[in-house]
């Protein structure tokens, strides 16, 4: 499985996102901005960082870059699409998942593991997991509290489009194990066609036993299953 | 119009009338405006260590695997599998008193381009942070601020902030203290340095453009404060977190060619002092044109563009045939790229401005001639030794106090402000261990990572705290299994025009030189601030260590979590110090007696006893004890693994709370065999208890549960700062 690891100026977990990708079997090839084609590749990265600083707004600067149409494009033709914390950001300035992701609601940058439950797994991101499985995974933002208005929220409940939600250790969505304050404990969601995945924690950042767990690995692994597009 | 230069202007500018004569000895004419100000920042405090290089010379500096020792932008070791790793701390007080974001986040910043002009990519973020009475609404809003600012700017570079440590003291009321250290790792044979090279090669401007911001920094950080300090805020840099992102991949996108020559950051003193440092550190002369210079604001003078400190700058020397190359890589960035002149064969530093020359001065004079003070030193009186001192609350009182007191407080509320996770090697986070573990990408091998100082002792005995504070950094990286390598220094103190402060600088550099020979531990990089006081009012003096070590197998870290089913075991001998404890100070009110002594061949014998033990797998858990006694040790150990202790072996308060030094507690799960290699090897050693349950249970039975431990732990920073824990 070949993917393509978008990099924007400001752009800086794409290192961390090579080394998941590579560790679970996937080819990742590092494709700047300007110089973004996405031939032959069957997934496309958007990483964490901070594109364009984030000085307008999170997201919002890269999402205007030419590299986004190329994504359109690829996620028009059912190529797969993962953007990780300002990659999720990204995708939902530029349109190609609902929503936006709001100041955390303690106004603070937070940096800290959190527990994620998947709430399916018949999806080419999640399918190594089961459904209710519940994984720990860094976080690291200050712009993480998902929002949307409640009809939309009731459409992404309703049609199963959450993809992941902030979780206790034992399973359960109270609304204080959403650290960042995101609406109705949405971690990451899923395009309606299930082929774009956005979500702000970093499992990439624990795929390995010395770094304290590989509970991010079966994200990974999934995604290295996948047939070429 | 600029005004006229005269011996009043020059004491404005922080020169004394006999570094100003001598100035007009140098030129042997009156100098120019923007002379003046040239000489004023190269000659102050901040940018000469006029009052400071004389006791810093006598730091050892070498050693078998120091590649390049104090004198380049940071410190270079050979740390294994052709790899070097670049360190070095630096202080922005001064700024961080007067915009506390602002203030820490280019404190970051600049650290970092010291470092990666060196050739490095930077792996890691450390700090040593000092603040004022938690009472004072002021410190909490310079707290506020400061962790901002650090994480503001780190985690938007993508550098994880790995460890640190946080002090509070009334001392630091008018004058915190912000110390920020990098490290970098590079391939030890492409180590890029500042000596410039090849007359008539251009000097290449990259980075932001430069503004009004921070004129006369280094001057202010110079200088006490008084009560206007708030006015001083226009000479506070901004910093550009993205900028320096950029910055640091254009860098090292240059640096894996051959176009550079030479390569130096912009930082105190802006365009000056890398103009002048890299050129006199080449033997050569250079040409600046300031008109080329990217400007970001509009009529700017001369003076304004040598002195400004605008951040995210770096001045380049590069080979005339790999101009273009360099220029798209930078262009590809958005950067600003702009040739500014060139090496000359002069000797001179010739600024040309609208066509005018505007500075020509012989560079050697400027260096050589640069004040060198020897201040008249006095000694602080060797305190006397405490007394007996009652327990006037009994044990478990005293520990449920100090778990919640400010300086044992968790720390959790300010490193889950820092990203710590980024770049996937981080072994060790924040707290985890003693000092904090990053592996190498692409490696097995780790550095571990510290910082360390103890103000207190330093305050009561310079010399001894000074000694600790290298032989804490020590045991730190020790306690991780890693082996200690070499330090950064950042030496805090105040006016040294004081007899009393100049001998406290004195001191420590004596006993921090003789931890260094004992523990073969040397001094690569530092850097010195002084004047820290305000209205008179002097901070304890702080000689701020960032000690690194090595570890060949990433693996074979062990931090500070216990489990069920482990003995815990102390090493090291103990009288029950409690002169300068934290007990003294936190439950009896008294900050009075001597620190407790280091005997460095006793530290030297235990460590390398510990980590020996480590390196051979017999250790499951290991810290140091240090700040509140062995009972606070073993108190975090729990805390960190979430698992309670049943401790042995009667002791009183002294025993508990006393901080006699070189000790380590030992979590292992074969007891009689640590404990038989520790007798054989002449090392003190005792069984002080078993793991596992829910509870601190004490040898007279009374009990703390973990849970309520940790509650007290807990609750400083998040009630302080009036947030909702999570």
């Amino acid at each position: 499985m070949k993917a393509a690891i978008v990099v924007f100026p400001g752009i800086n977990r794409e290192r961390d996102m090579a080394i998941a990708l590579a560790g679970s079997g996937a080819t990742p090839v590092m494709q700047w901005h300007k110089q973004a084609d996405f031939t032959d590749i069957d997934l496309v990265v958007i990483p964490g960082g901070f594109s364009y600083g984030d000085y307008l707004r999170c997201g919002a600067m890269a999402a205007q870059s030419p590299a986004m149409d190329a994504v359109r494009a690829h996620a028009a033709r059912g190529g797969y699409v993962l953007g990780v914390c300002n990659g999720f950001q990204i995708l939902t300035e530029a349109g190609l998942l609902p929503g936006a992701l709001l100041r955390n609601a303690g106004l603070r940058f937070l940096s800290m593991d959190c527990h994620l439950r998947v709430e399916r797994n018949d999806t080419a991101f999640t399918r190594s997991y089961q459904t209710g499985d519940v994984f720990r995974a860094p976080m690291a933002h200050g712009d993480g509290n998902y929002f949307a208005d409640d009809a939309t929220l009731d459409r992404l409940e309703g049609e199963n489009l959450v993809a992941l939600r902030y979780a206790t250790a034992s399973g359960a969505i109270p609304p204080e194990a959403a650290f960042n304050g995101a609406a109705r404990n949405i971690a990451g969601i899923y395009s309606a066609n299930l082929r774009i995945m956005g979500l702000m924690p970093h499992p990439e950042d624990l795929v390995d036993p010395l770094m304290g767990g590989t509970d991010g690995k079966p994200l990974f692994d999934a995604l290295a299953m996948m047939e070429a597009a | 119009m600029t005004p006229d230069v005269t011996q009043a202007l020059a004491r404005q500018f922080g020169l004394s009338a006999d570094e100003y004569a001598n100035v007009l000895t140098i030129l042997g004419r009156t100098p120019s405006y923007t002379e003046l100000g040239i000489f004023s920042v190269m000659w102050s405090e901040h940018c000469s260590y006029k009052s400071s290089r004389v006791w810093l010379k006598t730091l050892p500096t070498k050693a078998p695997w120091v590649i390049h020792g104090p004198g380049e932008n940071a410190g270079v070791v050979d740390i294994g599998d052709g790899l070097a790793a670049i360190f070095k701390m630096e202080s922005h007080n001064h700024p961080s008193f007067i915009e506390p974001y602002s203030g820490a986040a280019t404190g970051v910043g600049g650290i970092l381009r010291d470092v990666f002009t060196m050739g490095a990519r930077p792996i890691a973020n450390l700090n040593a942070l000092r603040f004022g009475d938690p009472k004072l609404a002021v410190t909490k809003r310079v707290v506020d601020g400061v962790v901002r600012g650090i994480g503001g700017y780190g985690n938007c570079v993508g550098v994880p902030t790995v460890g640190g440590e946080v002090n509070f003291h009334p001392a630091y009321n008018g004058n915190p203290l912000v110390n920020a250290m990098t490290v970098g790792i590079a391939d030890k044979t492409k180590i890029f340095l500042s000596a410039a090279a090849g007359i008539g090669n251009p000097v290449v401007y990259v980075g932001s453009k430069t503004g009004r911001d921070g004129i006369h920094g280094a001057t202010m950080a110079s200088a006490s404060f008084e009560k206007d300090s708030e006015e001083k805020r226009p000479t506070v840099q901004i910093g550009d977190p993205f900028t320096e992102k950029l910055l640091i991949e254009a860098c090292l996108e240059l640096m894996a060619t051959d176009a550079i020559i030479a390569i130096q950051d912009m930082g105190a003193a802006g365009l000056t002092s890398s103009s002048v440092e890299m050129a006199g550190k080449g033997g050569v002369g250079i040409e600046l044109d300031l008109n080329a210079v990217p400007q970001r604001e509009t009529a700017m003078t001369a003076y304004e563009m040598m002195l400004s400190e605008s951040q995210e700058r770096m001045l380049m020397v590069l080979r005339p045939d790999r101009q273009d190359m360099a220029a798209a890589i930078f262009a590809k960035w958005d950067l600003d790229f702009a040739v500014i002149g060139h090496l000359t064969d002069t000797g001179h530093i010739v600024v040309r401005h609208n066509g005018v020359i505007e500075a020509d001065i012989p560079l050697d004079p400027l260096a050589d001639q640069a004040p060198l003070y020897h201040r008249p030193t006095e000694e602080t009186p060797k305190p006397a030794k405490l007394g007996p001192v009652a327990d006037p609350v009994g044990i478990k009182s005293a520990l449920l106090t100090l778990l919640a007191c400010p300086d044992l407080a968790s720390r959790a509320w300010i490193w889950d402000q820092y990203d710590s996770t980024i770049g996937g090697q981080t072994v060790k986070r924040p707290g985890a261990a003693d000092a904090a573990i990053v592996r190498l990408d692409g490696y097995t091998r780790a550095l571990a990572l510290t910082t360390d100082c103890t103000p207190r002792y330093c305050q009561a005995d310079p010399e001894a705290g000074g000694m600790q504070a290298v032989a804490e950094a020590w045991r730190n990286i020790t306690a991780t299994g890693a082996l200690p390598l070499a330090i950064t220094d950042n030496m805090n103190f105040a006016n040294p025009e004081k007899p009393r402060i100049m001998g406290q600088f004195a001191a420590a550099i004596r006993g921090m030189a003789a931890a260094c020979v004992a523990l073969d531990f040397p001094v690569v990089s530092g850097n010195v601030s002084l004047y820290n006081e305000t209205e008179g009012s002097p901070i304890l003096p702080t000689p701020a260590i960032g000690g690194l070590g090595v570890l060949e197998d990433a693996a074979q870290a062990v931090g500070q979590a216990i489990s069920p089913g482990q003995t815990l075991l102390v090493i090291g001998a103990a009288e029950g110090w409690l002169g300068q404890s934290l007990w003294l100070r936190e439950i009896t009110g008294r900050e009075d007696g001597a620190p407790p002594p280091v005997d460095l061949a006793a530290e030297r014998r235990n460590g390398d006893f510990v980590r020996g033990q480590i390196l051979a797998g017999a250790v499951r858990a290991c810290h140091d004890v240090s700040d509140g006694g062995l009972l606070i040790t073993v108190s975090e150990m729990a805390l960190a693994g979430d698992c309670g202790v049943q401790l042995s072996g009667a002791r009183d308060h002294a025993g508990w709370f006393g901080e006699d030094q070189s000790r380590y507690v030992l979590a292992v799960d074969d007891a009689p065999a640590v404990f038989s290699a520790a007798i054989a090897a002449g090392i003190p050693v005792e069984v002080i208890g078993t793991t596992g349950g829910r509870n601190l249970t004490l040898p007279d039975g009374d009990t703390i549960s973990i849970a309520d431990a940790r509650a007290m732990n807990e609750k400083f920073f998040p009630d302080w700062m009036n947030v909702t824990a999570v």
